[in-house]
């Protein structure tokens, strides 16, 4: 898919005579060495900008680099170079790269490409490893960085041939990209990567083992075409994997043809237009009460390019109890993995709709149905405690900005409470304009990711909601802001505390606040000036719209410092491990579950 | 919210269903107790052969914590792919499972449960205290076995067969005191005619 607009973008250059050939290839540039291969192989690829830190190891890749027009952004430390070219990937929909040296350049690297594959998103990793000859000695920065990363990438790649190395970065390549998307690795030894080649990298193709499923069984098809005719309270369960795989379109046709009541996952978030009518907005741990209380009582859950992650499901006895399952997925291996499919439909999510789309006569007779779900709509807003209250309540400054904020904007976080509250108070209308890290829930992730995003759509706002926690643990990205001079802004909604946890201690350890409260922050505005960006310190509930409008129109990266209600939590909540259905609207509520 | 309270119905105010799924999501009778019973299962997977392969399938099995029996891998007649047999102690959905994520993985060619009658063997070194060099091998040729090694103090026995006919024999040999046992883990085969291609097909040559 992304190929295609790769070479959409690649213009021919108006000097070249196209039909001269041999003056192309003169054109092309030659290998000479296997860092030259791989750059190429890149190149090649359409990939027009790469993420990394230098290095020893990594060296002769970089010096590669140097005669490319491939853009490099050099990162403050490598994992902020994997959560921004993991974000690049979510926005662009096409493989971000990168790049670390061997040893602690690699390992620095793990946490971003392990978030990548918890949340399929594309994304290739390129690092440095020391020679051939002394792998294996516990050399000076020496790690096993194919043995670390085998369990967290689609496939990895041990480059220590100058021949085949270009190959294996083109390989990587595709297969970041294809089928159920995720991140690649390719080690690349020094020695390999220095030495001479004229072995010129192929184009892109997935190896010959790798064969995602396309369409759908027709006998399933029609089975389960048949059972949504029949279904009293169907509903669909929107995942990340159509955004992925660009299924968005297709889904809201589907749903509002039928008349089908729409719930996301979190990374589905943005996949159905939370301001439709037939939209519940998000299920699962946090998600809203006709989101949870739908999935719980639906007799057909429609799950498509979900992977039923435990903070979606709750305790699976009582997921969807009574509903029969129609599992849209192109990983077989998600079949049956954590909620049993009775019609398992493997295959491209668009292409899946539009079979079941064929194949269906009848809309399910629903009408009360979705009257029910109506109901719970009513009855359980996401609310919060009056906006005039002092101090200010988080809520309302992510409501606040998404009213002001352009309807395409892209919202990135960190984790813990503030990335629940831009889950809840934001409204998501457009694919691939959440950016967060939903499966491995890593804090950090949000001042690099917005770096990512932003270059990947500079002509996009970019706002990333952030804790104060979060922040601190790669706030060092923000010179990168500064120096790439990136439009984003960062709202820091502070409570001196890593606030999930505190919520936790609360709530399921009697209050023990065991390391959870931070006795002293940083003053994060002006932290934030140090570097070179604008500060602001939000601390009046009257000043919410006045300090998001200037940092909005700051050109550049700016920080708002928000000063929160401390003892605001998330909610509602389902405990984890448990019902549903059976959701806390209060504390107090939660000691009864 | 600190000190207040989300609007809507309480808990148990709320509209419920009757049903119920079991641990691996499946849907059962609310009233009945179903659980799934592990069985024994031979998965058969035709890997590249290529450096590493061992220790991905390894840490895959280990990672998702599948109930491994034995693993044993080799080379097939064709160079570049090596042939994996793999025992698992699983109920249905993790047997289910398990075959999905090791198709799932790049070097991965082929994967195939045999069946339950498939031919499954392995070998064992059995090194018994030699004092009676004549019993032991008697007891080796009722297991089919031979000594193959013999000093003054200790015979060492290779039996071939099934895991039962080697476990018998090791607790036969115990009677001469067992000083030391090594076992490969099964290789197994399909019987008759059928064989297993590169797509993961089984056909009749
Ligand atoms: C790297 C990492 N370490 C620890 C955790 C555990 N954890 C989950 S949420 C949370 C608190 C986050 O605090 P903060 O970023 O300040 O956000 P808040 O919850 O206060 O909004 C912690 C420590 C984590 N998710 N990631």
């Amino acid at each position: 898919m992304s190929e295609r607009a790769f070479h959409q973008d690649r213009e021919p250059d108006p000097s070249t005579d196209a039909a001269d050939e041999e003056d192309e290839a003169d054109d092309a540039r030659e290998v000479t060495t296997g860092a030259e291969a791989a750059i190429i192989a890149l190149e090649e690829a359409g990939v027009d900008m790469a993420f990394g830190v230098q290095g020893g190891a990594i060296m002769p890749v970089y010096d590669a680099l140097y005669d490319s027009d491939i853009e490099h952004i050099t990162m403050a430390h490598e994992q902020g170079a994997a959560h921004a070219a993991d974000a690049y990937g979510i926005v662009s929909g096409e493989p971000g790269v990168a790049m670390a040296t061997s040893g602690p350049g690699a390992t620095n690297l793990v946490t971003g490409i392990a978030d990548a594959s918890m949340d399929s998103d594309p994304m290739i990793a390129l690092t440095g490893q020391v020679a051939t000859d002394f792998v294996g000695n516990d050399a000076f920065q020496e790690v096993d960085t194919v043995g670390i990363t085998q369990p967290i990438t689609k496939n990895n790649y041990f480059a220590g041939d100058p021949d085949t190395l270009g190959a294996d970065v083109s390989e990587a390549f595709a297969l970041a990209e294809s089928g159920r998307q995720g991140p690649t690795l390719v080690d690349l030894p020094k020695d390999a990567s220095k030495a001479e080649t004229d072995v010129q990298p192929v184009s892109p193709e997935t190896p010959d083992t790798y064969h995602p499923p396309e369409t759908a069984d027709e006998a399933v098809i029609e089975a389960a075409a048949e059972t949504i005719e029949d279904a009293d309270r169907p509903v669909i369960l929107s995942g990340g994997g159509v955004i992925k795989g660009e299924a968005s379109d297709e889904l809201r046709a589907f749903a509002r043809k039928y008349d089908i009541p729409v719930i996301t996952t979190m990374p589905g978030l943005g996949s159905f237009p939370e301001t439709d009518e037939l939209s519940l907005g998000m299920a699962g741990m946090h998600g809203t009460g006709a989101a949870n209380l739908a999935i719980t009582n639906t007799d057909l859950l429609i799950g498509v390019g979900t992977r039923f992650d435990d903070r979606l499901t709750g305790g699976v006895d009582s997921f969807a109890p009574d509903a029969e399952v129609i599992h849209v997925e192109i990983d077989a291996a998600e079949i049956n993995k954590n909620i049993y499919a009775d019609y398992p439909l493997l295959g491209d999510a668009e292409r899946v709709l539009e079979q079941l789309e064929d194949e269906l006569t009848d809309a399910p007779d629903a009408d009360e149905w979705r009257e029910q779900c109506q109901t719970w709509k009513d009855e359980y807003p996401l609310d919060y405690e009056a906006p005039e209250d002092e101090p200010i309540k988080p809520q309302h400054v992510v409501e606040r900005f998404a009213e002001m904020a352009d309807d395409d904007a892209i919202v990135t976080t960190g984790v813990g409470q503030h990335q629940m509250w831009a889950c809840q108070f934001w409204t998501y209308t457009e694919p691939r304009t959440w950016v967060s890290s939903n499966g491995l829930g890593t804090m950090g992730y949000g001042v690099p990711s917005a770096i990512g995003a932003k270059l990947a759509a500079p002509d996009r706002e970019v706002v990333a909601f952030d804790g104060d926690g979060s922040f601190l643990m790669t706030m060092q990205e923000l010179s990168v802001a500064v120096r790439e001079d990136l439009d984003i802004t960062y709202v820091i909604l502070n409570n001196e505390a890593i606030g999930m946890v505190r919520q936790w201690q609360d709530g399921f350890y009697e209050g023990r606040r065991m390391a959870s409260e931070y006795q002293w922050v940083p003053e994060f505005d002006l932290l934030a000036e140090s570097f070179g960006a604008r500060g602001f310190r939000l601390e009046d509930h009257d000043e919410v719209e006045e300090v998001i409008k200037e940092a909005r129109e700051y050109d550049g990266p700016a920080v708002i410092d928000a000063i929160i209600d401390p003892g605001e939590n998330v909610y509602p909540m389902v405990p984890s491990g448990g019902d549903n259905g059976l959701f806390a609207l209060s504390e107090k509520q939660l000691e009864g579950l | 919210m600190s000190s207040g309270e989300l609007p809507g119905p309480a808990p148990e105010e709320r509209m419920r269903p009757e049903g119920r799924r079991n641990e691996q999501g499946i849907r059962i009778d609310p009233e009945a107790e179903a659980t799934h019973q592990p069985r024994m299962a031979v998965l058969s997977a035709l890997v590249e052969h290529e450096p590493g392969v061992l220790a991905e399938v390894s840490g895959l099995f280990s990672r998702r914590q599948f109930n491994i029996e034995s693993l044993t891998v080799g080379p097939t007649t064709d160079d570049d792919i090596a042939r994996m047999t793999i025992v698992i102690e699983e109920a249905e959905p993790g047997i289910e499972q398990a075959k999905k994520q090791l198709e799932k993985l790049v070097p991965t060619i082929a994967v195939e449960e045999l069946k339950p009658e498939a031919m499954r063997r392995e070998l064992a070194l059995v090194k018994v205290r030699g004092e009676k060099p004549d019993d032991i091998q008697s007891v080796a040729e009722m297991y089919g076995g031979q000594a193959v090694d013999a000093s003054t103090n200790a015979v060492t026995v290779e039996i071939t067969g099934s895991k039962q006919k080697i476990d018998a024999a090791v607790e036969a040999f115990e009677q001469f005191e067992v000083e030391e046992v090594v076992r490969t883990g099964a290789a197994a085969l399909e019987r008759g005619a059928e064989t297993m291609d590169a797509n993961g097909h089984m056909s009749e040559e």
